[in-house]
């Protein structure tokens, strides 16, 4: 059952990655071969679904946590990686919730994708996505780990780029896969540096050893430093790359060129998440460095704060929930920060229902618009398109943290476990959380307010043409929109909960001297009802300021221009890369074409060799008067020096 | 009394020689003079051969230089046919002129 959950997508991408090369001249048959890729896919995706449905009821309420051994890898010296599936609770947790949204979101590309021409290639690229991500939960050690990780980057890469008759999305493309690489080298060294303390890099092997490594040391350019906090450090690198975290996350944002489906499932709900879900598998790793702990936390607290700043200025519909999604993860990963790691992988499960949701009826919202993103472009649509309105409301009290839905019980749990954590940067997340909250409920109900009310600032052409979307797009969406809306209900006793103990079994460890989560429950009242109260303002100030005083807005944007702008360039931080990082390089770049490799090698290399050789027949053939007595001359000269040299060397 | 010998003959041969070979070389004008001055260098070869064969009172010799008189014929002949298709083509048979050659 689990190799059906895992492989299944496999499978499907296969099936569908031959139908991109099956040509036909009949007019028919490209309809009927996208068909049968739609097909093939989306079936392979709901089969593995339910195969992950029957794993988690078998390893979560079954209490059977195992590991099933494919085969070996690589076996070499101290080395020894298998291929295998791990499950237990997380894994399986992760597993149930990928394949859920993956095959949602699969529904939803058959409407969305409908018209475009490579259809097989895109659900090819979906459904192979789907399987890097299942073999990165389910990896049982580093390197099948780092495998799923490059796997996802690979097809982030290649979806991004789909529509790759366009030089923004290339240009994203290459983007998000460099970035990624910065993330990725730091994980690298993780893996290594964790190879060289433990010796191995299976996950039982090592969490079991590092208690009695607590205290070991590594040097590191000639300096002592901690071991645990080295290994833990590094592999944080590689989730701040994947997890667009304050430093790497410019790629997030520019992600957004790829298809709608492409940002819900992989740049929202999946592959993003990856770098929470790999510290809060390192739980037993991170819990004896409190180095980086604090390191995860502030980082993440940063994030959650700098990407709601500047969500709230956008003005590109996708771009405002890729912001937020940047700020979702740093309460993810300030909730691992603060050995809330089950917190955080609530939120994160809850978040990919609501995130995937907002991203599809933004996508919907876009498909119903013909293609119009800018939201100043927008407005007076909700009577227009009732079904997508009503489920962008849900997903957008999700994201605010609004009662009974699911970010109110995750964001909430996370908010108390950060201020019950009583350290200096718990109380640093908690406050910017708290402030992150606020502007959350704002960006959200700006986006809503500006999408859906107030007078039509599209032309009459679009707006004549706005229509619902059919229903192979509103019903992913209501499964989407159900989860947003119980799944904070369902899953808070579990997750975080009385039950989370039993729950959890032994996939999360917390150390008894990191209470914040038991904690969270005793907080004080006002601490408890604090971020429901800023959600509720935020949405107050959105919807005087958009609804009720339609030109302050624009005027505050004048007023505080500095601000604004500062925003509204994402705190510069493109510019700054562009800056340290890009130009350099360019510079480095240029210089060792024209001047390393053009001048130097290819000037004394082959074009030196050539020109010489050039050189050297033109002076050969200059020696070819044409005249004939010259040659007649040469003849004679030759024939009188061997005469002569013959009858010297026999008198000789 | 002076008596001519075979040192007289190969004197006057190798003056014709090389009145033969300096007729190709300083010759700037025409291609008849080069092919006249060949004539003449293969008459200094006959007139050696000749010399040499009445010397060793051997007909070897003698055999040879009615071939190269033949060869010389022909040759004569041919030359001259290439030199009006020559002059036909290109409208002249200067030497200066004569360059297709040139690297």
């Amino acid at each position: 059952m689990e190799i059906f959950a895992v492989f299944l997508p496999l499978f499907g991408a296969v099936c569908a990655g031959f139908l991109v090369f099956v040509h036909s001249t009949d007019s028919h048959t490209p309809n009927r071969i996208d068909r049968a890729a739609q097909y093939v896919t989306c079936g392979a995706m709901i089969l593995a679904a339910v195969a992950a449905g029957v794993v988690f009821q078998d390893v979560v309420l079954g209490q059977n946590p195992h590991t099933v051994e494919l085969f070996t890898w690589i076996d070499s010296g101290a080395m020894e990686v298998s291929w295998a599936i791990k499950l237990d609770t997380l894994s399986a947790v992760m597993l149930l919730m990928v394949t859920v949204v993956s095959s949602v979101i699969h529904v939803y590309s058959i409407g969305y994708m409908g018209h475009d021409s490579s259809i097989p290639r895109f659900m090819s690229y979906l459904n192979l996505f789907t399987f890097f991500m299942l073999m990165l939960v389910t990896s049982d050690n580093l390197v099948q780990l780092f495998f799923g990780w490059e796997g996802v980057g690979l097809c982030s890469y290649l979806l991004i780029g789909f529509w790759y008759d366009r030089p923004a999305a290339n240009a994203a493309a290459i983007k998000a896969f460099v970035v990624n690489r910065v993330g990725d080298f730091g994980f690298a060294l993780g893996i290594f540096a964790i190879f060289m303390i433990f010796q191995t890099v299976d996950f039982e092997t090592i969490f079991a050893a590092v208690p009695d490594k607590a205290d070991a040391v590594m040097t590191v350019f000639g300096f002592e430093f901690h071991a645990i906090t080295v290994a833990a450090v590094l592999l944080f690198i590689g989730a701040m790359g994947k997890s667009a975290q304050l430093g790497l996350h410019t790629w997030l944002p520019d992600a957004m060129e790829g298809p709608t489906p492409v940002s819900a499932l992989i740049h929202a709900a999946t592959m993003v998440t990856a770098g929470v879900f790999m510290v809060v598998r390192f739980s037993p790793l991170f819990e004896y460095s409190e180095t980086a702990l604090t390191l995860v936390t502030v980082v993440g607290a940063s994030t959650a704060i700098f990407a709601a700043t500047v969500a709230c200025v956008q003005n590109d519909l996708q771009r405002v929930i890729a912001y937020s999604t940047c700020s979702q993860l740093g309460y993810m990963f300030f909730a691992a920060g603060v050995s809330a790691y089950s917190a955080g992988i609530f939120h994160l499960v809850g978040h990919a229902f609501f995130k995937a949701l907002l991203f599809l009826g933004a996508g919907s919202v876009i498909h119903a618009m013909s293609d119009e993103q800018d939201m100043r472009k927008m407005g007076g649509l909700w009577k227009l398109i009732p079904v997508t309105y009503a489920l962008m409301w849900v997903g957008n009290l999700a994201l605010a943290g609004i009662w009974p839905f699911a970010g109110y019980y995750s964001k909430d749990v996370i908010l108390e476990a950060a201020y019950a954590a009583d350290t200096l940067v718990g109380g640093y997340a908690f406050w910017l959380g708290i402030a992150a909250a606020f502007l959350t409920a704002f960006y959200s109900w700006r986006l809503l307010i500006m999408t859906f009310h107030g007078a039509p600032r599209a032309d009459k052409k679009t707006m004549a043409q706005v229509h619902e979307s059919p229903k192979v797009m509103i019903v992913p969406l209501l499964v989407l929109a159900a989860g947003a809306m119980f799944m904070g209900y369902l899953g808070y006793e579990n997750f975080v909960g009385t039950g989370a103990k039993a729950f959890w079994g032994e996939a999360i460890l917390v150390l008894e001297s990191h209470p914040a989560l038991e904690a969270a429950h005793n907080v004080p009242l006002w601490v408890k009802y604090l971020p429901l109260a800023v959600a509720a303002a935020g949405i107050g100030l959105a919807y005087v300021l958009y609804m009720l005083l339609p030109g302050w807005p624009s005027q505050i944007a004048v007023r505080a221009r500095g601000l604004y702008q500062f925003l509204l360039n994402k705190w510069y931080f493109d510019e700054l890369y562009d800056l340290i990082f890009v130009r350099p390089a360019f510079y480095l770049g240029r210089g060792f074409w024209k001047g390393g490799d053009g001048s130097l090698i290819d000037g004394v290399g082959p074009d030196g060799v050539s020109a010489a050789v050039r050189l050297l027949a033109r002076r050969a053939g200059a020696i070819q008067t044409g005249y004939l007595y010259h040659y007649a001359f040469a003849m004679l000269t030759g024939v009188v020096v061997l005469v002569t040299w013959y009858l010297f060397r026999n008198l000789g | 009394m002076f008596e001519i010998g075979l040192s007289h003959y190969m004197t006057v041969s190798a003056i014709l020689f090389t009145l033969g070979i300096f007729g190709i070389f300083l010759n700037r004008k025409n291609v008849i003079i080069i092919l006249m001055s060949v004539e003449l260098m293969l008459l200094a070869v006959n007139i050696n051969l000749i010399a040499f064969s009445a010397y060793l009172n051997d007909m070897v010799g003698q055999v040879f230089a009615m071939f190269v008189l033949t060869v010389a014929a022909a040759e004569a002949a041919i030359g001259l046919a290439i030199l009006v298709v020559y002059f036909r083509n290109r409208g002249s048979i200067a030497v200066e002129d004569i360059s297709s050659m040139k690297g």
